[in-house]
């Protein structure tokens, strides 16, 4: 103990009366709670800087005239603590703080929804007065003004602790909410920034209900959570519960691959609300406004509760029994499998549901025509996920934080993987992080990184990453990080070239896919090229080692590569296929949404699994309802390859994709083993880990960069986060803060066009064409920028094309052709 | 003879009774009158002007011990307004199959919505029947008053309908005593007319119910 004592990084101090050796640079509050003494505060938060700004959490220091404020105190050699629990100076400090706070609240407990869980409510019980000596008249603001249309400030009960300021700026890095006005009119009130365009009239009062610019941040909803008093509040959970009616269940994100660990509460059934779980590995407090309010897809008025089949007769779904759908989707499914049976899984599922389908494809179909690629991909890809990715967990968030420098290509940290850009984020403003982003602009998220931008128009990316001398510059440190997005699949050569970049630098390489169930199904086996545990499906040794597992004879599982997404779907188009089976996969995701739905109506038979009606299940043959993430179990692997299991938060008799399809197999006599979860893990850990050499990485050539003729330009695209997903349909609330549709466009484009910000310019190929407001921005020169599938952006489907790809632009609306069309749609 | 007197005894205690005052009660021709501070059937009041004094705050369902109230609370807006303020109880229901009639929701009542009656004859032959909701449980209507949702008819803002309200109990006047038992079978309204009942001040019908049914 005293050798501990005397080391140079720690000091002795003394708290209460009980001595404690505490770290150098501590600060007094984190080391008394250590020990177990709760000392009261409001603006203290551990991920953010210490404010001092609300004084609750006044101690008595020995030597110290007045009482000191512990949140901001560190220790020192020698210091005398005492607390509100042995100092009667501290306690009546303490009790004078809260008397303050308390002289402007309103005490509107009642019609606060922070009422039962407030730390202000708490703690006024714990140390305040039991009475007010204040009679005068309280502060009055408007009540609450809409600071954007989720988020709700009620001015009277915020005590300007300025976590939520704090959370903004240090944290999310948008400064829209700020302490403004001075003395006793000093507010919290909604920051004068332009970025995202407000509609406010200026003068900084709120008007018509609405702040004076949206608080515009795909993280606002940490501050409502962060807030210690109701002054933050969310419309979506307004007014609907107390905590002691709610149930809280700890879950996991189902949005995307960044892995979130959750609470869901939930009452009567219905889940109500969703906060961010505390795991400080992964997302440590925060989460994205999209994880904690898109869950309203569950109860949807178009969730399918019984199972459906195609009439024979009329041609319309029907109703029918349990019994009568398996056997239908069995029959048909074994009438199929001669002409071959393709498997569309989707981003979505669990691992287990993955497994499920990985199993099924290769065990009761006999094929390895199974892909959960739902968007734009190559066959490059999938052999450097094989190679680079499939088993690998190399990069962890705390290397993210720790990292000298990160090169990040074909991702856009902010709208694809937030909680990596808060990670990213923390990197830079905290430590000493340099991030370089490889992207046609340099968006407002990668500002925010502080990042060095190296330009690329879409398609470029590959011989960047093989000849910029920067970017290898960057890579050059130790312990340096190089992201990959999952859209640099599109970038012929792109994939490959990241790979010999890292191998050449030495740099660890991650891959960060959009959706939450991307990554663990291709350790899951669902890839036209990989077996479950990363094995190749052309290496008979691996083959031998998932036959034995799965108790099968060895020839069972076919051993020639099959087709991927793309594949399949002009296969069944051109009625190659004998069926299709189909869990929550979107037509309008895939690259060519039409040849797609082509596909769909060509094939023998289709099997669709889903929850929710949609463009599959209109064309399906047998439809089975299957459990949203929050009535099932599962798993999801997160970008790092990290295990997020979650359990059940309600209860429902909705089967698991696993379950039914180890039902249809059970009438195809096959016996898949895949009803329950926990039997799942039990055979996923109980299977050994493979011996089979792991595949080298792709080498694709660069292609030659497309050449763009006059009034034509090289199209650039991501999904903005809060988009026209299926998980965020019926949200019109988080609809609303999303960000606008917008076109960008360099000057150069902008100058021809004769366009200048706000002005309609048309984005049109041979199949479509799309209008949007122009947004002049820093581009690459002849490239324009749209969201993927935003309102009035829909670009697969409009446009039927992806990033890279040529497009003609001209200003103005389409001609009267198409414009009558829309008038008339 | 012991015997004989023995007997004598008996029959004496018999004939005693037959000129003490009688316990049984004439129900359900005579109901009786409960003490002024029974607990009985809960009251939802409202405001002088219609408006209902319940903002949905949870809190007397937070305070039964029984575990019988539910209520989830929901968005005045200036187009619908139950209440004054920003928040009124889109349900509310209290299940007599499990209140304990304890009163501690009354105290736990921030806005003196919530009150009790003296009304005991709460037998329902389903326990669905047993779970009233705000159609049962809210005061009728006084003159003057109007049906929510109405705009605010006593002030601009709810600060005016608070000041003085807990001083301002008439609005759940003719509730307290509810002359309209849903049990009151037939028999007992053409037996007993009106007078048979202690009434309260304001004794009111419910709005469409006619005398015979509401006895
Ligand atoms: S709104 Fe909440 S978090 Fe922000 S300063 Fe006020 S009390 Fe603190
Ligand atoms: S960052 Fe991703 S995992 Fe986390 S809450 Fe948002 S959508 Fe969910
Ligand atoms: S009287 Fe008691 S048991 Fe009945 S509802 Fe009120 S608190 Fe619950
Ligand atoms: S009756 Fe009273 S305590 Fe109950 S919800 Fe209404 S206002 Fe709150
Ligand atoms: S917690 Fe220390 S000043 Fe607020």
């Amino acid at each position: 103990m005293t050798d501990v004592a005397k080391k140079t990084d720690t000091v002795t101090l003394t708290i209460d009366g009980i001595e404690v050796v505490a770290e150098k640079g501590e600060l007094v509050i984190r080391v008394a709670e250590r020990m177990g003494i709760a000392i009261p505060r409001f603006c203290d938060h551990p991920l953010l800087a210490p404010a001092g700004a609300c004084r609750q959490c006044l101690v008595d220091i020995e030597g110290q005239r007045k009482p000191v404020a512990s949140c901001t105190q560190t220790v020192a050699e020698g210091m005398v603590v005492k607390t509100q629990l042995t100092s009667p100076v501290a306690a009546k400090a303490q009790g004078g703080v809260m008397e303050l706070l308390l002289a402007n609240h309103p005490l509107d407990c009642p019609t606060c929804d922070k009422g039962g869980e407030c730390p202000l409510q708490n703690q006024a019980m714990t140390n305040g007065r039991s009475d007010s000596r204040f009679k005068e008249h309280k502060r009055e603001y408007e009540k609450p003004i809409h600071i954007s249309s989720q988020v709700l400030l009620d001015r009277e009960r915020c005590i300007l602790c300025q976590r939520c300021t704090r959370f903004s700026e240090e944290i999310a890095g948008d400064k829209f909410i700020d302490l403004m006005d001075r003395s006793s009119g000093e507010q919290i009130n909604v920051y004068r920034d332009d970025f995202f365009g407000g509609t406010g009239t200026g003068d900084g009062q709120a008007g018509e209900g609405e702040g004076d610019i949206p608080f515009n941040s795909y993280f606002s909803g940490n501050t409502i959570q962060i807030c210690p008093v109701g002054a933050l509040t969310g419309e979506q959970y307004r007014f609907r519960a107390r905590p002691f009616d709610l149930v809280s269940t700890p879950t996991a994100c189902e949005h995307c691959a960044a892995g979130c660990s959750m609470r869901a509460d939930h009452r009567r059934g219905k889940v109500l609300r969703r906060l961010a779980g505390d795991d400080p590995a992964v997302n440590e407090e925060w989460n994205c406004d999209k994880g904690r309010w898109g869950f309203q897809y569950q109860v949807a008025n178009d969730r399918i509760t019984a199972p459906l089949l195609r009439d024979a007769k009329t041609g319309e779904l029907r109703e029918v029994s349990w019994s009568e759908a398996l056997l239908a989707a069995a029959e048909g499914l074994k009438a199929a499998k001669g002409a071959g049976v393709g498997v569309l899984t989707g981003g979505r599922l669990t691992v287990e549901d993955a497994y499920a389908y990985a199993k099924f494809a290769r065990v009761a179909l006999g094929t390895n025509d199974i892909d959960f690629r739902s968007r734009p991909l190559s066959a490059e890809e999938a052999d450097f996920l094989a190679s680079s990715v499939a088993g690998v967990t190399d990069v962890t968030y705390e290397d993210v934080e720790n990292a000298p420098s990160a090169v990040i290509v074909g991702l856009e940290p902010e709208e694809e993987c937030p909680i990596l850009f808060l990670r990213l984020r923390k990197g830079h403003s905290r430590k000493k992080l340099q991030v370089t982003a490889v992207a046609p602009f340099l968006s407002r998220g990668f500002e925010k990184l502080g990042a060095a931008l190296v330009k690329a128009v879409p398609g470029d990316e590959a011989r960047l990453l093989a000849d910029d001398p920067a970017i290898a510059a960057a890579l050059a440190t130790p312990g340096a990080l190089l992201f990959v997005g999952e859209r640099l699949a599109t970038v012929p050569g792109g994939l490959s070239a990241a790979a010999a970049l890292a191998a050449r630098t030495g740099a660890r390489l991650a891959w960060v896919p959009r959706r939450a169930g991307d990554r663990g199904a291709i350790d899951a086996g669902c890839l036209p090229n990989l077996l479950p545990g990363g094995r190749p499906v052309t290496d008979p040794a691996a083959r031998a080692e998932i036959s034995l597992a799965w108790k099968v004879e060895t020839g069972a599982v076919p051993g020639t590569t099959g087709r991927d997404t793309d594949a399949i779907v002009a296969a069944a188009a051109a009625g190659q296929l004998g069926g299709l089976l189909v869990a929550g996969v979107d037509p309008g995701d895939l690259a060519d949404p039409r040849l797609a739905e082509q596909a769909l109506d060509q094939a023998g038979f289709v099997v669709s699994l889903e929850l929710r009606h949609s463009a599959v299940t209109r064309r399906a043959d047998v439809v089975f309802p299957v459990a949203p993430a929050a009535e099932k179990s599962g798993t999801y692997l997160d970008w790092e390859g990290r295990l997020r299991s979650f359990g059940t938060v309600l209860p429902t008799t909705a089967m698991t994709d696993g379950r039914v399809l180890e039902a249809v197999a059970a009438l195809m006599d096959v016996t898949l083993g895949t009803g329950d979860v926990m039997t799942i893990r039990r055979e996923l850990g109980a299977m050994p880990v493979s011996k089979a050499t792991r595949p080298s990485a792709p080498s694709v050539a660069p292609a030659t960069r497309s050449e763009t003729g006059a009034h034509e330009a090289v199209l650039a695209s991501w999904h903005h986060l809060i988009d026209q997903g299926s998980l965020l349909d019926g949200d019109a609330v988080l609809a609303g803060t999303a960000r606008p549709p917008v076109a960008r466009i360099g000057k150069d484009l902008a100058e021809a066009l004769g366009v200048v910000d706000g002005d309609a310019v048309t984005v049109g190929t041979d199949r479509g064409a799309i209008t949007l407001p122009a947004e002049v921005t820093d581009l690459a020169p002849r490239v324009v920028w749209l969201p993927t599938n935003s309102p009035g952006s829909t670009l697969r489907r409009s446009l039927g094309v992806t990033a890279g790809a040529v497009v003609r632009l001209s200003a103005g609306r389409p001609g009267p052709v198409l414009a009558s069309s829309e008038v008339s749609a | 003879m012991g015997t004989f007197t023995g007997s004598f005894k008996g029959f004496g205690v018999t004939f005693a009774h037959m000129f003490r005052k009688v316990i049984t009660t004439d129900y359900p021709f005579t109901p009786p009158t409960p003490a002024p501070r029974y607990h009985g059937r809960h009251i939802l009041n409202r405001h002088p002007d219609g408006l209902e004094k319940c903002i949905g705050c949870e809190l007397c369902a937070w305070a039964c011990p029984a575990d019988a109230i539910y209520v989830e609370g929901a968005n005045n807006t200036d187009e619908e307004r139950y209440s004054p303020g920003e928040r009124y109880a889109g349900i509310y229901q209290i299940n007599y199959a499990r209140c304990i009639f304890c009163g501690l929701c009354i105290e736990a009542c921030p806005t003196r919505s919530l009150t009790m009656s003296n009304e005991y004859e709460l037998a329902r032959d389903s326990r669905q029947d047993l779970i009233f909701t705000k159609k049962e449980l809210l005061a009728p209507l006084l003159p003057g008053m109007e049906q929510p949702p109405h705009p605010m008819r006593l002030g601009e803002t709810d600060k005016d309908y608070y000041i003085g309200a807990l001083t301002n109990p008439g609005t759940s006047v003719g509730a307290e005593r509810a002359p309209w038992s849903e049990t009151g079978t037939e028999d007992a309204a053409t037996a007993a007319d009106t007078d048979a009942r202690p009434e309260t001040a304001g004794t009111l019908r419910r709005p469409g119910q006619s005398t015979k049914e509401a006895v």
